[in-house]
């Protein structure tokens, strides 16, 4: 089959690869219609994301049709189905907590040393996302083995198309969980940095949860129209002082919910945050941290502060006395994509979520490379590619 | 013990003899320190190089009567256990023999028998006389806190034989048998919990692969 393969920073290439097979029982292997590439898949294009070899099939957004089913499978030939990038057994402590993210029996034995080293535990596995995470190849292709295939995907009603349903697999639950894990409520302000795709989910899912106010911060014109649709206010940090414009925008208070869709290359001038790119670029490891630093400067006293964004390592110049006497609740975490799908069909089958605004631009699979040099270098006008293996090159 | 002039093995004597004290010295002290704090006695602190207690444990959601039914019958050992190649069926005396996995291809032989063992509580195995190699191994049962499972606890220690055997055998379980007895366990755990243990290979070629390069 055809694949996108990383061989190293900056450098993917669409390889032929061998085709994925039943390997345990409850696999399923899926024909790829629609693939996106995620805002997390350009740090393993930039290289900060340890673990990765040549190689190695990327992508963790996909969906397609069921064309194999190993005999514990609960899927048949033929069903649609969107695949969480979260790999869950559904029978683990974790998973029963619905804490999908956490699964303990994803991720191979073998593959699971490093990241207990990293984090005290194992990660567990995720599609297409370095051998920290699993090596399970990933959904930039033709074809996927989807491990579990019991638990994770969920089957799609044919009246809607991929192009409404395909972020179920990552990024609108990841938006979601954002603005869930702010836990908002009625009156607040939330201010969301980064309008990437999962900051303008967490904009969209903010709003639907009631919060009386969203305040949207990045510095592309086109990402803050797109937030300003939403029915967010926004701030362009190259024209204004975040902090200041905050406060004000938040009547003195500090606003009461952040969340920070940025993550561990974020942008900024700030002296930490230079220091910090350059020691990321020596593979010192340091996370470029600057929005959160930020964010947990802006909140109120007894705030919430989320963070979906992807971090992986350590960071310098941590705020932590604001954090202790602001009294704040800090909450992360991979989704728990299984946690959230069934719901988030049922808001896009009623109307209350679309997703398919933030779609720029559809290519066939064979043209994935430049679908990342372009999202990660015009991040203006590319604000989300979606990879279609079938459509014509 | 024919003593020999040679220097080489008296030194090899000296340090097997002190080996062997310490390694009893240590089995012994195990229970006696027991009672300064509440942690495993593989998880106290050792001197490093001192390996010959290496244990781990795992909390899996199952009952504990499936999870030791399921470890009473030794032939399903290999299946999680990455170093044991195979386990015979005991013989009239309860000795079983079992393959282990040693570096270039080759295989050591343990026979093995249950020294103790409780319902649904603990199986202890130890190894007798003619294995390649002396050890021993338990296995342990409880209930784990609320509807969690059953905590389950694997200790081995071991005491490789002298000469170049045994200095392989040393080898291959020394080079990291902590994370072997954890490696184990969470094998044990997916097969328990999930029917199957997680593997990210995309073919069943890369599969074998695979198991000839561990084999």
């Amino acid at each position: 089959m055809r694949a996108l393969t990383w061989h190293g920073t900056n450098d993917v290439r669409v390889d032929t690869v061998s085709d994925p097979e039943i390997i345990n029982s409850r696999d399923a292997i899926i024909k790829v219609t629609s693939t996106a590439i995620c805002g997390s898949d350009l740090h393993l294009y930039d290289g900060v994301i340890p673990g990765v070899k040549p190689g190695d099939v990327l992508g963790h957004e996909f969906m397609g049709e069921v064309v194999e089913t190993g005999s514990d499978s609960t899927l048949k030939k033929g069903q649609r189905v969107v695949v969480p990038f979260t790999i869950s057994c559904g029978g683990c402590f974790h998973c029963k907590m619905q804490q999908y993210s956490a699964c303990d029996n994803s991720n191979p034995v073998e593959k699971q040393d490093m990241s207990a080293s990293l984090y005290g535990q194992p990660m567990s596995a995720l599609f297409g996302y370095s051998h920290l995470t699993g090596g399970y190849s990933g959904g930039q292709a033709e074809y996927v083995r989807v491990p579990f295939s019991d638990v994770g995907p969920i089957v799609v009603p044919d009246n809607l198309d991929d192009d409404k349903v395909l972020f179920l697999s990552d990024i609108l639950p990841t938006g979601w969980m954002g603005a869930e894990n702010a836990d908002i409520q009625p009156d607040d302000t939330v201010a969301v940095w980064g309008c990437g795709p999962v900051g303008l989910f967490a904009i969209q899912s903010a709003i639907v949860m009631g919060a009386s106010k969203v305040i949207a911060i990045d510095h592309y014109p086109n990402r803050l129209a797109l937030a300003k649709k939403l029915g967010a206010e926004v701030i362009d940090f190259r024209e204004t002082d975040v902090r200041e414009a905050l406060m004000e925008m938040s009547g003195g208070i500090g606003v009461d919910a952040v969340i920070d869709a940025v993550g561990m290359e974020s942008h900024g001038f700030a002296i930490d945050n230079m220091i910090d790119v350059v020691k990321q670029k020596v593979g010192m490891g340091a996370d470029r941290a600057s929005a959160l630093k930020q964010a947990i400067m802006a909140v109120r006293f007894g705030g919430k502060v989320s963070i979906p964004g992807v971090y992986g390592g350590m960071t310098d110049k941590w705020p932590l006395g604001a954090m202790m006497e602001k009294g704040l609740q800090i909450r992360g975490g991979q989704t728990h994509v299984q946690k959230y799908t069934r719901d988030l069909l049922a808001k896009i089958e009623d109307g209350t979520l679309d997703t398919t605004f933030l779609i720029s631009h559809r290519l066939p699979l064979e043209k994935a490379p430049e679908g990342y040099k372009n999202f990660k270098e015009q991040q203006n006008e590319w604000t989300k590619v979606v990879l279609k293996p079938g459509m014509e090159n | 013990m024919k003593q020999k002039f040679a220097t080489g093995s008296g030194v090899a004597g000296l340090a097997l003899a002190t080996g062997a004290v310490a390694f009893g010295a240590f089995l012994s002290s195990r229970h006696r320190h027991r009672g300064f704090d509440d942690g495993p006695a593989f998880a106290k602190r050792q001197p490093p190089g001192n390996l010959a207690l290496v244990g781990r444990s795992v909390t899996i959601r199952k009952p504990k009567a499936e999870l030791f039914e399921f470890w009473r019958d030794f032939s399903n050992l290999p299946s999680f256990m990455e170093n044991v190649e195979s386990i015979e069926d005991a013989d009239a005396n309860g000795v079983s023999i079992w393959k282990i996995k040693a570096p270039a291809g080759r295989t050591v032989d343990i026979k093995t028998e249950v020294a103790s063992e409780k319902q649904n509580e603990h199986i202890a195995w130890r190894s007798v006389e003619g294995s390649d190699i002396e050890t021993r191994g338990e296995v342990r049962f409880e209930d784990a806190p609320g509807d969690r499972g059953t905590r389950v606890s694997l200790t081995i220690s071991y005491d490789p034989p002298a000469g170049a055997l045994g200095r392989a055998i040393a080898k291959l379980f020394q080079r990291e048998p902590q994370v072997q007895a954890r490696h184990d366990l969470k094998r044990f755990k997916m097969l328990m919990e999930t029917g199957e243990i997680a593997t990210s290979v995309r073919t069943n070629d890369e599969t074998r692969a695979a198991k000839q390069e561990n084999g």
